[in-house]
Protein backbone atom coordinates (compact mmCIF):
# COMPACT_ATOMS: atom_id res chain seq x y z
CA UNK A 1 0.00 0.00 0.00
CA UNK A 2 1.45 3.35 -0.97
CA UNK A 3 1.61 6.29 1.40
CA UNK A 4 -1.08 8.18 -0.49
CA UNK A 5 -3.54 5.28 -0.50
CA UNK A 6 -2.97 4.81 3.24
CA UNK A 7 -3.71 8.50 3.71
CA UNK A 8 -6.91 8.18 1.70
CA UNK A 9 -7.98 5.23 3.83
CA UNK A 10 -7.67 7.36 6.95
CA UNK A 11 -4.37 6.13 8.39
CA UNK A 12 -3.24 8.90 10.74
CA UNK A 13 0.38 7.80 10.97
CA UNK A 14 0.59 7.71 7.17
CA UNK A 15 -0.89 11.22 7.10
CA UNK A 16 1.74 12.46 9.57
CA UNK A 17 4.54 10.85 7.56
CA UNK A 18 3.30 12.20 4.27
CA UNK A 19 3.10 15.70 5.77
CA UNK A 20 6.78 15.35 6.66
CA UNK A 21 7.66 14.21 3.13
CA UNK A 22 5.72 17.10 1.64
CA UNK A 23 7.26 19.60 4.03
CA UNK A 24 10.72 18.36 3.04
CA UNK A 25 9.76 18.44 -0.65
CA UNK A 26 11.01 14.89 -1.17
CA UNK A 27 10.49 12.93 -4.37
CA UNK A 28 8.15 10.58 -2.49
CA UNK A 29 6.14 13.56 -1.24
CA UNK A 30 5.80 14.99 -4.74
CA UNK A 31 4.68 11.68 -6.17
CA UNK A 32 2.07 11.28 -3.41
CA UNK A 33 0.84 14.84 -3.93
CA UNK A 34 0.29 14.10 -7.60
CA UNK A 35 -1.75 11.02 -6.70
CA UNK A 36 -3.77 12.91 -4.11
CA UNK A 37 -4.48 15.99 -6.21
CA UNK A 38 -7.71 14.65 -7.80
CA UNK A 39 -9.09 14.24 -4.28
CA UNK A 40 -8.54 17.89 -3.34
CA UNK A 41 -10.71 20.95 -3.78
CA UNK A 42 -13.40 20.04 -1.27
CA UNK A 43 -12.13 21.52 1.99
CA UNK A 44 -13.04 24.96 3.24
CA UNK A 45 -9.71 26.64 3.95
CA UNK A 46 -9.86 29.13 6.79
CA UNK A 47 -6.88 31.38 7.43
CA UNK A 48 -6.28 32.96 10.82
CA UNK A 49 -3.77 35.78 10.97
CA UNK A 50 -2.91 38.75 13.17
CA UNK A 51 -0.16 40.28 15.25
CA UNK A 52 1.78 38.16 17.77
CA UNK A 53 -0.11 37.78 21.02
CA UNK A 54 -3.55 38.66 19.71
CA UNK A 55 -4.69 35.13 20.52
CA UNK A 56 -4.69 33.34 17.17
CA UNK A 57 -3.93 29.89 18.58
CA UNK A 58 -6.54 30.14 21.32
CA UNK A 59 -9.07 31.31 18.78
CA UNK A 60 -8.26 28.40 16.45
CA UNK A 61 -8.65 26.07 19.42
CA UNK A 62 -12.10 27.46 20.23
CA UNK A 63 -13.28 27.60 16.63
CA UNK A 64 -12.19 24.03 15.98
CA UNK A 65 -14.14 22.87 19.05
CA UNK A 66 -17.15 24.79 17.77
CA UNK A 67 -16.92 23.20 14.30
CA UNK A 68 -16.63 19.77 15.90
CA UNK A 69 -19.84 20.40 17.82
CA UNK A 70 -21.67 21.44 14.65
CA UNK A 71 -22.32 18.75 12.08
CA UNK A 72 -19.22 16.81 13.10
CA UNK A 73 -16.83 18.49 10.71
CA UNK A 74 -13.37 16.95 10.53
CA UNK A 75 -10.85 19.68 11.22
CA UNK A 76 -7.22 19.83 10.12
CA UNK A 77 -5.02 22.55 11.58
CA UNK A 78 -1.71 23.79 10.19
CA UNK A 79 0.00 26.09 12.68
CA UNK A 80 3.00 28.03 11.40
CA UNK A 81 5.69 29.53 13.64
CA UNK A 82 8.94 31.22 12.61
CA UNK A 83 12.30 29.52 12.07
CA UNK A 84 15.43 31.16 13.41
CA UNK A 85 17.19 33.07 10.65
CA UNK A 86 20.52 32.12 12.23
CA UNK A 87 20.30 28.42 13.04
CA UNK A 88 17.18 27.32 11.15
CA UNK A 89 15.82 25.92 14.40
CA UNK A 90 12.39 26.71 15.76
CA UNK A 91 10.22 26.40 18.81
CA UNK A 92 6.70 25.60 17.69
CA UNK A 93 4.40 26.50 20.56
CA UNK A 94 0.92 26.75 19.09
CA UNK A 95 -0.11 23.37 20.49
CA UNK A 96 0.15 24.79 24.01
CA UNK A 97 -3.07 26.74 23.36
CA UNK A 98 -4.80 23.85 21.63
CA UNK A 99 -4.82 21.27 24.39
CA UNK A 100 -8.64 21.11 24.44
CA UNK A 101 -8.47 19.44 21.02
CA UNK A 102 -6.23 16.64 22.22
CA UNK A 103 -7.86 13.24 22.20
CA UNK A 104 -10.40 14.17 19.54
CA UNK A 105 -9.86 11.80 16.59
CA UNK A 106 -11.65 14.26 14.27
CA UNK A 107 -8.94 16.89 14.74
CA UNK A 108 -5.38 16.71 13.44
CA UNK A 109 -2.92 19.45 14.37
CA UNK A 110 0.37 19.89 12.59
CA UNK A 111 2.96 22.51 13.54
CA UNK A 112 5.36 23.78 10.93
CA UNK A 113 8.27 26.20 10.85
CA UNK A 114 8.58 28.89 8.18
CA UNK A 115 12.05 27.65 7.12
CA UNK A 116 13.06 31.03 5.74
CA UNK A 117 9.80 32.00 4.08
CA UNK A 118 8.64 35.56 4.78
CA UNK A 119 4.98 35.96 3.86
CA UNK A 120 3.58 34.52 7.10
CA UNK A 121 3.43 30.96 5.79
CA UNK A 122 6.04 28.36 4.91
CA UNK A 123 6.73 27.37 1.33
CA UNK A 124 5.14 23.94 1.82
CA UNK A 125 2.04 25.16 3.65
CA UNK A 126 -0.18 25.10 0.56
CA UNK A 127 0.91 21.55 -0.28
CA UNK A 128 0.34 20.37 3.28
CA UNK A 129 -3.14 21.86 3.20
CA UNK A 130 -3.79 19.85 0.03
CA UNK A 131 -2.86 16.67 1.86
CA UNK A 132 -5.39 17.44 4.62
CA UNK A 133 -7.99 18.23 1.95
CA UNK A 134 -7.42 14.91 0.19
CA UNK A 135 -7.45 13.04 3.50
CA UNK A 136 -11.05 14.13 4.01
CA UNK A 137 -10.68 17.03 6.43
CA UNK A 138 -13.53 19.25 5.29
CA UNK A 139 -12.29 22.23 7.28
CA UNK A 140 -8.62 23.13 7.26
CA UNK A 141 -7.55 26.01 9.46
CA UNK A 142 -4.23 27.67 8.75
CA UNK A 143 -2.70 29.76 11.51
CA UNK A 144 0.00 32.10 10.24
CA UNK A 145 3.02 33.31 12.16
CA UNK A 146 2.40 36.41 14.22
CA UNK A 147 1.99 38.79 11.33
CA UNK A 148 2.83 42.46 11.10
CA UNK A 149 1.49 44.63 8.33
CA UNK A 150 2.29 42.91 5.11
CA UNK A 151 2.29 39.15 5.66
CA UNK A 152 -0.66 38.62 3.41
CA UNK A 153 0.15 35.29 1.72
CA UNK A 154 -2.65 33.68 3.68
CA UNK A 155 -5.26 35.52 1.61
CA UNK A 156 -3.96 33.79 -1.50
CA UNK A 157 -4.35 30.39 0.12
CA UNK A 158 -7.50 30.59 2.23
CA UNK A 159 -11.12 30.83 1.14
CA UNK A 160 -11.97 32.74 4.30
CA UNK A 161 -9.41 34.95 6.02
CA UNK A 162 -9.92 35.90 9.65
CA UNK A 163 -7.78 38.78 10.89
CA UNK A 164 -7.44 38.85 14.66
CA UNK A 165 -6.94 42.16 16.45
CA UNK A 166 -6.77 42.93 20.13
CA UNK A 167 -7.50 46.15 22.02
CA UNK A 168 -4.68 48.62 22.44
CA UNK A 169 -2.56 47.78 19.41
CA UNK A 170 -2.94 50.88 17.29
CA UNK A 171 -5.03 53.87 16.35
CA UNK A 172 -7.24 54.62 13.38
CA UNK A 173 -4.26 55.50 11.19
CA UNK A 174 -3.00 51.94 11.56
CA UNK A 175 -6.46 50.86 10.52
CA UNK A 176 -6.46 52.68 7.18
CA UNK A 177 -2.99 51.54 6.14
CA UNK A 178 -2.78 49.03 3.35
CA UNK A 179 -1.97 45.43 4.07
CA UNK A 180 -3.21 42.99 6.58
CA UNK A 181 -6.56 44.57 7.41
CA UNK A 182 -7.47 44.69 3.73
CA UNK A 183 -7.35 40.93 3.40
CA UNK A 184 -9.88 40.27 6.15
CA UNK A 185 -13.11 38.57 5.26
CA UNK A 186 -13.92 38.58 8.96
CA UNK A 187 -12.39 40.86 11.58
CA UNK A 188 -12.13 39.59 15.13
CA UNK A 189 -11.42 41.70 18.18
CA UNK A 190 -10.16 39.10 20.59
CA UNK A 191 -9.54 39.75 24.29
CA UNK A 192 -12.68 41.88 24.16
CA UNK A 193 -12.76 42.05 27.95
CA UNK A 194 -9.68 44.29 27.85
CA UNK A 195 -9.93 48.06 28.10
CA UNK A 196 -9.85 49.93 24.82
CA UNK A 197 -12.10 47.53 22.98
CA UNK A 198 -14.51 50.37 22.06
CA UNK A 199 -11.73 52.37 20.41
CA UNK A 200 -10.47 49.36 18.48
CA UNK A 201 -13.94 48.62 17.21
CA UNK A 202 -14.49 52.26 16.25
CA UNK A 203 -11.20 52.36 14.32
CA UNK A 204 -11.99 49.16 12.46
CA UNK A 205 -15.50 50.31 11.71
CA UNK A 206 -14.35 53.61 10.27
CA UNK A 207 -11.77 51.71 8.22
CA UNK A 208 -14.55 49.58 6.75
CA UNK A 209 -16.75 52.59 6.12
CA UNK A 210 -13.98 54.33 4.19
CA UNK A 211 -13.55 51.32 1.98
CA UNK A 212 -15.36 50.80 -1.26
CA UNK A 213 -16.66 47.30 -1.29
CA UNK A 214 -15.69 45.36 -4.35
CA UNK A 215 -15.04 41.80 -5.29
CA UNK A 216 -11.44 41.07 -4.42
CA UNK A 217 -9.38 38.30 -5.87
CA UNK A 218 -5.64 37.82 -5.75
CA UNK A 219 -4.06 37.72 -9.15
CA UNK A 220 -1.07 35.57 -9.86
CA UNK A 221 1.52 38.29 -9.78
CA UNK A 222 0.77 38.61 -6.12
CA UNK A 223 -1.34 41.74 -6.37
CA UNK A 224 -4.84 41.96 -5.15
CA UNK A 225 -6.93 43.17 -8.03
CA UNK A 226 -10.43 44.48 -8.14
CA UNK A 227 -11.99 42.14 -10.58
CA UNK A 228 -14.89 43.40 -12.57
CA UNK A 229 -17.15 40.42 -12.70
CA UNK A 230 -18.79 39.37 -15.92
CA UNK A 231 -22.17 39.61 -14.22
CA UNK A 232 -23.09 43.19 -15.00
CA UNK A 233 -25.58 43.93 -12.27
CA UNK A 234 -23.97 43.04 -9.00
CA UNK A 235 -26.41 43.93 -6.28
CA UNK A 236 -25.22 45.21 -2.95
CA UNK A 237 -26.40 41.94 -1.45
CA UNK A 238 -23.73 40.01 -3.30
CA UNK A 239 -20.87 42.07 -1.96
CA UNK A 240 -19.37 40.82 1.24
CA UNK A 241 -18.80 43.41 3.93
CA UNK A 242 -16.35 42.11 6.54
CA UNK A 243 -18.14 41.83 9.87
CA UNK A 244 -16.45 42.71 13.15
CA UNK A 245 -16.87 40.07 15.84
CA UNK A 246 -15.78 40.47 19.44
CA UNK A 247 -14.47 37.34 21.14
CA UNK A 248 -12.90 36.25 24.40
CA UNK A 249 -11.10 33.02 23.52
CA UNK A 250 -10.29 32.07 27.08
CA UNK A 251 -14.00 31.96 27.92
CA UNK A 252 -15.30 30.96 24.52
CA UNK A 253 -17.57 33.98 24.25
CA UNK A 254 -18.33 35.22 20.75
CA UNK A 255 -17.14 31.92 19.27
CA UNK A 256 -20.53 30.52 18.14
CA UNK A 257 -21.22 33.86 16.44
CA UNK A 258 -17.80 33.79 14.77
CA UNK A 259 -18.39 30.25 13.52
CA UNK A 260 -21.68 31.46 12.10
CA UNK A 261 -19.92 34.29 10.24
CA UNK A 262 -17.49 31.75 8.79
CA UNK A 263 -20.39 29.65 7.52
CA UNK A 264 -22.15 32.74 6.15
CA UNK A 265 -18.97 33.67 4.30
CA UNK A 266 -18.77 30.16 2.87
CA UNK A 267 -22.36 30.45 1.64
CA UNK A 268 -21.52 33.83 0.13
CA UNK A 269 -18.47 32.41 -1.66
CA UNK A 270 -20.52 29.63 -3.18
CA UNK A 271 -23.39 31.86 -4.16
CA UNK A 272 -21.39 34.72 -5.65
CA UNK A 273 -18.96 32.59 -7.61
CA UNK A 274 -16.06 33.83 -5.49
CA UNK A 275 -15.25 30.26 -4.44
CA UNK A 276 -14.32 29.34 -8.00
CA UNK A 277 -12.54 32.65 -8.55
CA UNK A 278 -10.40 32.20 -5.44
CA UNK A 279 -9.72 28.59 -6.29
CA UNK A 280 -8.56 29.61 -9.71
CA UNK A 281 -6.38 32.43 -8.38
CA UNK A 282 -4.82 30.09 -5.84
CA UNK A 283 -3.99 27.42 -8.38
CA UNK A 284 -2.57 30.07 -10.71
CA UNK A 285 -0.26 31.26 -7.94
CA UNK A 286 0.78 27.70 -7.23
CA UNK A 287 1.39 26.92 -10.87
CA UNK A 288 3.46 30.04 -11.31
CA UNK A 289 5.57 29.18 -8.27
CA UNK A 290 6.21 25.70 -9.63
CA UNK A 291 7.07 27.04 -13.07
CA UNK A 292 9.53 29.44 -11.50
CA UNK A 293 11.17 26.58 -9.57
CA UNK A 294 11.29 24.41 -12.67
CA UNK A 295 12.83 27.16 -14.76
CA UNK A 296 15.46 27.86 -12.14
CA UNK A 297 16.41 24.20 -11.90
CA UNK A 298 16.54 23.95 -15.70
CA UNK A 299 18.79 26.97 -15.74
CA UNK A 300 21.06 25.34 -13.16
CA UNK A 301 21.33 22.23 -15.27
CA UNK A 302 22.10 24.23 -18.38
CA UNK A 303 24.88 26.42 -17.02
CA UNK A 304 28.17 24.90 -15.86
CA UNK A 305 29.15 25.82 -12.33
CA UNK A 306 32.50 27.12 -13.57
CA UNK A 307 30.90 29.62 -15.92
CA UNK A 308 28.52 30.73 -13.18
CA UNK A 309 31.40 31.28 -10.75
CA UNK A 310 33.38 33.22 -13.35
CA UNK A 311 30.47 35.52 -13.99
CA UNK A 312 29.92 36.04 -10.27
CA UNK A 313 33.59 37.05 -10.03
CA UNK A 314 33.15 39.56 -12.83
CA UNK A 315 30.09 41.03 -11.14
CA UNK A 316 32.03 41.17 -7.88
CA UNK A 317 34.84 43.10 -9.63
CA UNK A 318 32.24 45.50 -11.05
CA UNK A 319 33.24 44.49 -14.58
CA UNK A 320 29.75 43.35 -15.30
CA UNK A 321 26.40 44.53 -14.05
CA UNK A 322 23.97 41.94 -12.70
CA UNK A 323 21.63 42.66 -15.61
CA UNK A 324 24.34 41.98 -18.18
CA UNK A 325 25.26 38.85 -16.25
CA UNK A 326 21.72 37.59 -16.47
CA UNK A 327 21.73 38.21 -20.21
CA UNK A 328 24.97 36.27 -20.58
CA UNK A 329 23.74 33.36 -18.49
CA UNK A 330 20.26 33.05 -19.89
CA UNK A 331 21.12 34.07 -23.46
CA UNK A 332 22.66 30.84 -24.82
CA UNK A 333 19.89 28.66 -23.43
CA UNK A 334 17.40 28.56 -26.35
CA UNK A 335 20.13 27.46 -28.78
CA UNK A 336 20.52 24.08 -27.05
CA UNK A 337 19.13 21.01 -28.71
CA UNK A 338 15.75 19.97 -27.29
CA UNK A 339 17.06 16.48 -26.50
CA UNK A 340 19.48 17.87 -23.95
CA UNK A 341 16.71 19.50 -21.99
CA UNK A 342 14.34 16.62 -21.72
CA UNK A 343 13.23 15.73 -18.25
CA UNK A 344 14.21 19.09 -16.88
CA UNK A 345 10.74 19.98 -15.69
CA UNK A 346 10.38 18.64 -12.20
CA UNK B 1 25.50 18.71 -12.44
CA UNK B 2 27.45 20.86 -10.08
CA UNK B 3 26.03 21.40 -6.62
CA UNK B 4 25.21 24.95 -5.70
CA UNK B 5 24.52 25.81 -2.12
CA UNK B 6 20.92 26.93 -1.70
CA UNK B 7 19.72 25.20 1.43
CA UNK B 8 20.47 25.90 5.06
CA UNK B 9 24.07 26.43 6.10
CA UNK B 10 26.14 23.39 6.96
CA UNK B 11 26.48 22.37 10.57
CA UNK B 12 22.83 22.68 11.44
CA UNK B 13 20.56 19.87 12.41
CA UNK B 14 19.58 18.46 9.07
CA UNK B 15 19.62 14.77 9.72
CA UNK B 16 22.19 13.41 7.31
CA UNK B 17 20.65 9.98 6.94
CA UNK B 18 17.14 11.13 6.13
CA UNK B 19 17.83 14.58 4.67
CA UNK B 20 15.33 16.20 7.00
CA UNK B 21 15.39 18.57 9.91
CA UNK B 22 15.32 16.86 13.32
CA UNK B 23 11.90 17.29 14.94
CA UNK B 24 11.62 17.01 18.71
CA UNK B 25 8.57 16.99 20.96
CA UNK B 26 9.26 18.44 24.41
CA UNK B 27 6.50 17.56 26.84
CA UNK B 28 5.72 17.66 30.53
CA UNK B 29 3.70 14.65 31.61
CA UNK B 30 2.01 14.58 34.98
CA UNK B 31 1.06 17.24 37.43
CA UNK B 32 4.15 19.17 38.42
CA UNK B 33 3.97 22.76 37.30
CA UNK B 34 7.59 23.66 36.78
CA UNK B 35 8.74 23.82 33.17
CA UNK B 36 11.85 25.96 33.35
CA UNK B 37 14.06 22.97 32.59
CA UNK B 38 11.92 21.86 29.67
CA UNK B 39 12.06 25.38 28.22
CA UNK B 40 15.84 25.60 28.62
CA UNK B 41 16.23 22.32 26.75
CA UNK B 42 13.71 23.37 24.07
CA UNK B 43 15.63 26.58 23.51
CA UNK B 44 18.99 24.78 23.37
CA UNK B 45 17.70 22.31 20.78
CA UNK B 46 16.26 25.20 18.78
CA UNK B 47 19.64 26.91 18.81
CA UNK B 48 21.15 23.67 17.56
CA UNK B 49 18.92 23.98 14.50
CA UNK B 50 16.18 21.55 15.44
CA UNK B 51 12.44 22.10 15.20
CA UNK B 52 11.05 21.76 18.69
CA UNK B 53 7.35 21.32 19.34
CA UNK B 54 6.50 22.36 22.87
CA UNK B 55 3.22 21.11 24.34
CA UNK B 56 3.00 22.89 27.68
CA UNK B 57 2.27 21.66 31.17
CA UNK B 58 0.19 18.83 32.58
CA UNK B 59 -0.01 16.48 29.66
CA UNK B 60 -1.36 12.96 29.90
CA UNK B 61 0.64 10.17 28.22
CA UNK B 62 -2.21 9.92 25.71
CA UNK B 63 -1.88 13.61 24.78
CA UNK B 64 1.87 13.25 24.38
CA UNK B 65 1.63 10.17 22.17
CA UNK B 66 -1.04 11.85 20.05
CA UNK B 67 1.12 14.95 19.58
CA UNK B 68 4.15 12.79 18.71
CA UNK B 69 2.10 11.03 16.05
CA UNK B 70 0.60 14.16 14.49
CA UNK B 71 3.93 15.94 14.44
CA UNK B 72 5.87 12.89 13.15
CA UNK B 73 8.76 13.62 15.48
CA UNK B 74 12.08 11.78 15.70
CA UNK B 75 12.57 12.39 19.40
CA UNK B 76 10.36 12.87 22.45
CA UNK B 77 11.84 14.66 25.46
CA UNK B 78 9.95 14.25 28.72
CA UNK B 79 10.50 16.36 31.80
CA UNK B 80 9.23 14.92 35.10
CA UNK B 81 9.88 16.46 38.48
CA UNK B 82 6.98 14.93 40.36
CA UNK B 83 8.42 11.50 41.03
CA UNK B 84 5.78 9.83 38.88
CA UNK B 85 8.23 8.93 36.12
CA UNK B 86 7.99 5.16 36.64
CA UNK B 87 4.25 5.36 35.98
CA UNK B 88 4.24 7.97 33.20
CA UNK B 89 7.21 7.10 31.05
CA UNK B 90 6.45 3.40 30.42
CA UNK B 91 2.91 4.44 29.47
CA UNK B 92 4.14 7.00 26.92
CA UNK B 93 6.49 4.42 25.42
CA UNK B 94 3.73 1.82 25.24
CA UNK B 95 1.41 4.23 23.45
CA UNK B 96 4.11 5.21 20.96
CA UNK B 97 4.55 1.53 20.17
CA UNK B 98 0.80 0.99 19.75
CA UNK B 99 0.73 3.94 17.33
CA UNK B 100 3.52 2.46 15.22
CA UNK B 101 6.17 4.88 16.42
CA UNK B 102 8.57 2.57 18.21
CA UNK B 103 11.41 4.21 16.23
CA UNK B 104 10.96 7.44 18.22
CA UNK B 105 13.82 8.02 20.68
CA UNK B 106 12.96 8.93 24.28
CA UNK B 107 14.95 11.38 26.40
CA UNK B 108 14.14 12.17 30.01
CA UNK B 109 14.98 15.12 32.21
CA UNK B 110 14.12 15.98 35.78
CA UNK B 111 14.53 14.42 39.18
CA UNK B 112 15.17 10.74 38.56
CA UNK B 113 16.59 8.72 41.51
CA UNK B 114 19.67 6.61 40.74
CA UNK B 115 17.90 3.33 41.48
CA UNK B 116 15.48 3.93 38.60
CA UNK B 117 18.13 4.71 35.98
CA UNK B 118 18.94 1.15 34.97
CA UNK B 119 15.30 0.14 34.73
CA UNK B 120 14.49 3.10 32.51
CA UNK B 121 17.47 2.31 30.29
CA UNK B 122 16.29 -1.29 30.02
CA UNK B 123 12.91 -0.04 28.86
CA UNK B 124 14.67 1.68 26.00
CA UNK B 125 15.07 5.25 27.20
CA UNK B 126 17.94 6.75 25.19
CA UNK B 127 19.16 9.43 27.59
CA UNK B 128 18.48 10.60 31.14
CA UNK B 129 19.55 14.04 32.38
CA UNK B 130 19.33 15.43 35.90
CA UNK B 131 20.02 18.85 37.36
CA UNK B 132 23.32 20.29 36.12
CA UNK B 133 23.36 18.32 32.88
CA UNK B 134 24.96 20.17 30.00
CA UNK B 135 22.78 21.14 27.05
CA UNK B 136 25.74 20.42 24.77
CA UNK B 137 25.61 16.79 25.90
CA UNK B 138 21.87 16.63 25.24
CA UNK B 139 22.27 18.12 21.76
CA UNK B 140 25.10 15.72 20.91
CA UNK B 141 23.14 12.69 22.18
CA UNK B 142 19.95 13.67 20.34
CA UNK B 143 21.84 14.13 17.07
CA UNK B 144 23.66 10.87 17.57
CA UNK B 145 20.46 8.96 18.37
CA UNK B 146 18.65 10.24 15.28
CA UNK B 147 21.50 10.10 12.81
CA UNK B 148 23.01 6.89 14.16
Amino acid sequence: MTLSSSVLSGDRLALARLLTQVENDSAEGRAALAELFPHTGKAHLIGVTGAPGTGKSSLVNQLAMQFRKQEAHRVGIVAVDPSSPFTGGAVLGDRVRMRDLSGDPGVFIRSMATRGSLGGLAQATASMVQVFDAAGYDIVMIETVGAGQSEVDIAKLAHTTIVVEAPGLGDDIQAIKAGILEIADILVINKADRPGVENTEKALKSMLELAHPSQRVFKHHGMMMNVSTPRSKQSAKELWLPPIQRTISTEGSGIPELAEWVMKHLAHLRQSGDWAARDRARLEVELETLIREALVSRFRESVPQKLFDEIVERVLDRNLSPWEAVKMLIGPYPERAPAERRGGLR
Amino acid sequence: MAERKTGPEPGDALSASKGRRIRVLVAKPGLDGHDRGAKVVARALRDAGMEVIYTGLRQTPEMIAEAALQEDVDVVGLSVLSGAHMALIPRVMELLKVNGQSHVKIFIGGIIPDEDLSRLKEMGVTGIYGPGASTDDIIRDVKHAVEG
